[in-house]
């Protein structure tokens, strides 16, 4: 116990010290004035603006914003399903990898766009080296980006007044140069270091001690695990995700992993500070996330330790605690660590196998992605964060007698009928589908463990596809057309109508002339406000679970008890 | 007091009564379809009236009696929420049954171009007409005069019983539809068509016929059909997820569950909030033009206040008595006495009672035969020549003057000691005894009592307030250091209030003000909040959101509090809606699935009997609960102005905190009740 403590406060003091640096690199990554980061970066991004024929960078409304930013993300659709439905015939693919099949490369493409990284294939037979670095790869940098820009131009909307929100091309390219390529290049470095391998060959064949012959797969393993965690994207190279040697080989390669995923995701709140001349207001966001992740990881610490209950009144031991589906090389704290913060963050990369998880371990990942806001991906979890934020604002504002205000800017009916659609979409799509699929034998048929825990296993395929978070369950037979179909509809849907809400939410305040703070002012830079946000997140966005949570991991543990 | 005629007690009986019909008819779904959380219970409702009438196609012969209770717990939810509207509207209209009393037709004078009188039924003037109001008669429609002055009854309008005179010309020659002439007689021009009067659009706003929902309301009203769509799907999409496991779960189980989870209880008071609301702005005998206004009054940033009238008493008062040259301090104060003993000017009332404070009280009997000498502009000296001596009071210069002509000195510090007034913003002025000069008086203009004390609580609540004065700066700097307002515009012109409110609006400020006068006008409209005093010109009236019909322009202060009030009930009972649904979860939940996984028994942590008693209990808390919150949702939540952080905690404990714990003990409560009858 005390040594998980000790594990899980090394990796929150690393992350702190990375998070302020780089919140305050992010702010000047993406500041509208001039900074130094200009003269070294300009030239770079120069070069890409000529390539993509954009002449000057000017700003725009939100709704040209948007439609750059779906233009952008639909062209990188249309590339990346032509590289997958024909790998078979474009260079690079010395393991003779064929074409994807048509729902399945549907599923993935959408899955890599959202930043989902929802895997329906597993890497070593479904993917061509190519198709890992043109498509998997580009993917991980572009949808990343994208939550970036959203995110970064979300704040600047809030911490200004006027009618044009930014340029998207503008974000997009400086989220790759400044941020992302930059940040990659160290964690690559630093993982080649520790012993993951980057290679373009396709993998050696060994014999084994045993006499037989085994395929080993490689390939540029380091730099994609790099941007798969910085980007919160998560899909692995192999089908086992982090859990495997050559993606995820000790327990420094886990800390870094889980630090690479945690800190842009945790700067953002303090950037957002900055951004609105209030530190102390990013800090208190900020730490609502921290507070809800905390506990979330002493759950799962403490379920996994305690171990699986039928197994206990069996009688067997239950020091090692609950080590079904876990790498030794990391034990019960590092994976537990390394599953909150990859449901949190949204990243799906997994270095265990959640499916294993005891039930009350397996509610933590499944809660953390229905909140969707505690830390998130890239960009996209603080937007989630700030929805909740105006929400609180709302219902708890009215009550100091005003009209609630959210940095001096009023709530009013428009820009609630914009939250609420974001508001409203997370739950359906998570519980719609889930229902539909219940219903259906198309459904049913791929859930591996009956009863309960099969109610887990769907809505986790949900709640991961509509969260962006990409995790599989495991254990749901999940590449065949229903669910590869539905769960892409609901990525895409799950990424996109909150992303276009929010930006018209942020368009909507920033033309409010922002009313001046006085001593009647509902303040949302202290810790009442915090306690707030913490109920309405737990109350709004969770009370809704509630009924499914209890059917899922509740009866479950309660069964086994 | 006015305010106190027109108080009505919460529940009157006729009221209720009425209420309790009203409640049966808003049933009509067409009506319900407007509020669409408790429209989602009444579809609910219907689904298990159809259960009960066909038991055998819903295969639900076995739990009739459980579905028959469901059901009329589910109705009484629905009566609930419509009795307290109903309850809320039903105040309005006996206030507007009142007023429409005095509406009663009148014949009215009108004169013709000829100027011969003709009989005519009030409902036939027109805008322009002019008529002929003398002693006695009723006021055929609103109107301006345009000849003579009267001494009229407006309590008909106002509650307060004292008439008021009413003059052609200035800012007093408005008068009311439906007020009496009680002496002499004028001419009026009528201003407003039948049907447009003051008189009828007070009708129709106390009645609530014209209300809209406000922009806040809107708000909250998307956030909760939102959140009742959520729950619908929680709801709906729970019965195949439950199936998978083989938990069968029965219909009226999960309207149950949907209707403790859905926002009913502020989804059934709302409207009744914001009727109330208005009510009591009503009552306290402001008339607000709408709901938005009231609720704008609780944002109100900036206040822009007159200085005469709404800070000061407006005249000058005596505030001390100053010796000059060898004169003693007593005899600065007889002099003063004797030169005011029988002017009846407030300032002459001011310095006897300045004296009497000070202990000298002067028996006017003594000076029966002494003879007053009136002010006159030309002189500008005012006292009193008796037993002997000759008292005076006057500008410092005029009465200098005489006694200069009377062959008196001029003390040496008078000039010294009457800048040194003026300089504090007062008015010097000087007396003499004979042809000596005595003293000065120390005339100032004086804060109202209680002011300070109000604008220490403006000042709590984050609200800036601004005095707009003609007076010099000096004079101007002194008052509102004394009233402790924050700011002030000295020797201010009508244009500078629209100035000052289109600057604090630049800054997205929320602007209230007072006025009465035309020229107050365009600055009462430009305000998000103007209160135009019912004494005042027909402009004024127009341009602003609220007329006091009292024309008390300082109660702008208590409309802010109820327009904060209101938004403050509008959220915590909201927050205690939403919070209730945690123990409404823990009651319902292990119930419905009890039965096919015992183990979820580990859930029921209240104890409660039986699955059914459970979601009985719970759906019975859910409904009383909204007859018990009425009277708070009509009076609105306690409210001290305080700075908004300890305000927000404080709500946030009582209805927080408290909707998370009250259902848990309710429900728990109802239980042990249900489990001593069955």
């Amino acid at each position: 116990m005390g040594n998980a403590v000790l594990q899980f406060l090394i990796v929150i003091l690393l992350l702190i010290i990375i998070a302020i640096p780089l919140s305050k690199y992010l702010y000047l990554a993406f500041a509208k004035e001039k900074t130094k980061l200009d003269r070294f970066f300009f030239p770079f991004e120069k070069i890409i603006y000529r390539i993509a024929g954009i002449k000057n960078v000017e700003e725009t409304n939100w709704k040209k914003y948007v439609l750059s930013l779906i233009a952008s993300n639909i062209a990188l659709i249309g590339i990346s399903y032509l590289i997958l439905r024909f790998q078979q015939f474009l260079p690079l693919n010395p393991a003779k990898i064929g074409n994807m099949e048509q729902t399945l490369t549907f599923n993935t493409v959408i899955s890599f766009m959202t930043n989902t990284n929802l895997q329906d294939y597993s890497g070593e037979t479904g993917l061509s080296i190519l198709s890992q670095m043109i498509f998997v790869t580009m993917m991980m940098f572009t949808s990343a980006a994208t939550g970036l820009a959203v995110g970064i131009t979300i704040m600047r909307a809030l911490s200004t007044k006027g009618k044009l929100i930014g340029n998207f091309y503008q974000d997009y390219v400086r989220a790759n140069v400044r941020v992302l390529l930059p940040l990659s290049v160290i964690v690559t470095l630093l993982l080649v270091g520790l012993g993951v391998p980057q290679t373009l060959d396709a993998g050696t064949t060994v014999t084994t001690l045993a006499g037989k012959v085994q395929n080993i797969a490689l390939g540029p393993v380091a730099s994609l695990e790099a941007i798969k965690h910085i980007g919160t994207n998560g899909g692995g190279f192999f089908g086992v995700n982090s859990a495997h040697p050559f993606e995820n080989p000790n327990v420094l390669t886990n800390i870094i992993e889980i630090l690479s995923m945690w800190s842009i995701t945790a700067a953002l709140p303090l950037t957002y500070g900055r951004m609105v001349k209030s530190k102390k207001q990013g800090w208190i966001i900020f730490g609502t996330m921290f507070a809800v992740l905390i506990v979330m990881l002493g759950i799962v610490y403490q379920s996994e330790q305690t171990g699986n209950a039928a197994l206990n009144k069996l009688g067997f031991s239950h020091e090692q605690g609950s080590m079904e589906g876990k790498e030794a090389r990391f034990g019960i704290a590092q994976s537990s660590l390394f599953t909150a913060v990859t449901t949190a963050a949204t990243t799906g990369t997994v270095n265990s196998m959640h499916d294993t998880l005891t039930p009350i371990g397996g509610l933590v990942p499944l809660t953390l992605m229905m909140f969707n806001n505690i830390f998130g991906g890239d960009g996209v979890g603080f937007v989630n964060m700030l929805m909740y934020a105006i929400l609180a604002v709302f219902l708890a504002g009215l009550m100091v007698g005003r009209t609630p205000e959210f940095l001096g800017r009023k709530i009013e009916p428009k820009e609630m009928k914009l939250i609420v659609i974001a508001l409203l979409i997370h739950p359906l799509l998570i519980l719609g589908p889930s229902a539909i699929a219940f219903l259906t034998h198309l459904g049913t048929d791929a859930i591996s463990n009956p009863g309960f825990h099969g109610i887990t296993q769907v809505i986790y395929q949900y709640a991961s596809s509509a969260a962006n978070n990409g995790s599989g369950f495991e254990g749901l037979g999940d590449n065949t057309p229903f669910w590869n179909i539905s769960a892409g509809i609901v990525m895409l849907l799950g990424r996109y109508l909150s992303i276009i809400a929010m930006l018209a939410v942020a368009s909507s305040l920033m033309k409010k002339q922002p009313v001046p703070e006085t001593i009647g002012t509902f303040r949302t830079d202290n810790v009442t406000f915090g306690v707030i946000l913490i109920g309405t997140v737990l109350i709004v966005g969770a009370l809704t679970f509630f009924p499914v949570l209890v059917l899922g991991p509740i009866a479950e543990f309660l069964t086994i008890r | 007091m006015a305010a106190q005629t027109r108080k009505q007690s919460l529940f009157q009986v006729s009221i209720i009564r009425q209420a309790i019909v009203d409640s049966v008819k808003k049933l009509n779904p067409l009506i319900m379809m407007r509020n669409p959380v408790m429209f989602v219970v009444e579809i609910g409702t219907v689904i298990t009236l159809l259960m009960i009438l066909m038991p055998k196609y819903f295969g639900v012969q076995d739990q009739l009696s459980y579905t028959i209770a469901v059901f009329i717990i589910l109705l009484f939810t629905i009566l609930f929420a419509n009795f307290a509207e109903a309850l809320a509207e039903g105040r309005g209209k006996a206030q507007a049954d009142s007023l429409k009393k005095t509406k009663a037709d009148t014949i009215a004078k009108r004169l013709n171009s000829k100027g011969e009188i003709e009989q005519v039924s009030s409902t036939d003037l027109r805008k322009g007409d002019v008529v002929l109001v003398e002693t006695g008669d009723l006021i055929p429609g609103d109107g301006e005069i345009i000849e003579g002055l009267a001494s009229i009854d407006e309590s008909a309008i106002t509650g307060e019983s004292a008439p008021v005179i009413k003059e052609a010309g200035g800012d007093f020659s408005s008068v009311t539809g439906g007020t009496k002439v009680v002496s002499d007689s004028i001419q009026v021009k009528i201003t407003a068509d039948p049907g447009e009067s003051f008189l009828d659009k007070m009708i129709s706003l106390v009645e609530g016929a014209s209300r809209q929902k406000t922009p806040n309301e809107l708000a909250l009203n998307t956030l909760l059909i939102t959140l009742t769509l959520i729950f619908l799907m929680v709801v709906v999409t729970l019965l195949p997820i439950a199936g998978y496991v083989g938990v069968k779960l029965q219909i009226a189980t999960l309207i149950a569950l949907l209707v403790c989870l859905i926002p009913t209880t502020i989804g059934g008071l709302l409207s009744a909030i914001g009727i109330a609301g208005m009510d009591r702005v009503t009552r306290f005998n402001v008339l607000a033009m709408s709901g938005k206004a009231v609720e704008a009054a609780g944002d109100i940033n900036t206040m822009i206040l007159d200085k005469t009238g709404t800070i000061t008493f407006g005249n000058r008062m005596a505030a001390q008595f100053i010796p000059v040259g060898e004169a003693t301090e007593g005899e600065a104060q007889e002099g003063a006495v004797l030169a005011s003993l029988k002017d009846e000017t407030p300032e002459g009332r001011s310095v006897l009672e300045l004296a009497k404070e000070q202990g000298l009280v002067v028996d006017p009997a003594r000076y029966e035969q002494a003879a007053f000498i009136p002010f006159a502009a030309e002189t500008r000296i005012s006292g009193m020549d008796g037993n002997g001596n000759s008292y005076r009071k006057g500008a410092v210069d005029a009465v200098q003057k005489l006694v200069q002509e009377q062959g008196g000195q001029v003390p040496d510090d008078l000039k010294a000691k009457s800048d040194e007034i003026a300089g504090k913003g007062g008015t010097p002025l000087a007396v003499s005894i004979g042809n000596k000069i005595v003293g000065l008086i120390y005339l100032k203009d004086t804060v109202k009592p209680g002011m300070q004390e109000r604008f220490a609580e403006l000042r709590k609540m984050g609200i800036k307030t601004i005095m707009c004065t003609g007076d010099n700066p000096l004079t101007a700097a002194t008052i509102a250091k004394e009233a402790g307002v924050d700011d002030f515009i000295a020797e201010s012109k009508p244009e500078d209030k629209i100035r000052v409110i289109r600057e604090e609006q630049a800054q997205g400020k929320l602007v209230a003000m007072t006025g009465d006068g035309t020229n107050d006008a365009p600055a009462l409209a430009q305000a998000d909040v103007g209160l135009a005093m019912n004494s005042g010109t027909i402009a004024a009236k127009e341009a602003a959101n609220m007329v006091d019909l009292d024309s008390d322009p300082t109660k702008i202060i208590e409309v802010v509090s109820i327009g904060k009030q209101l938004l403050m009930t509008r959220g915590a009972l909201t927050t205690f809606s939403i919070a209730n649904d945690i123990a409404k979860y823990f009651a319902i939940l292990p119930a419905m699935f009890m039965i096919t996984i015992p183990q979820m028994s580990a859930l029921n942590f209240m104890h409660l009997a039986s699955p059914t008693s459970a979601i009985l209990s719970a759906l019975i808390f859910n409904a009383i609960i909204i007859p018990i919150l009425i009277p708070l949702a009509m009076k609105g939540i306690a409210y001290k102005p305080m700075p908004a952080v300890q305000l927000l905690r404080r709500n946030l404990l009582i209805y927080g905190l408290g909707g998370v714990i009250a259902p848990f003990v309710g429900i728990k409560l109802i239980d042990l009740l249900i489990g001593l009858f069955v």
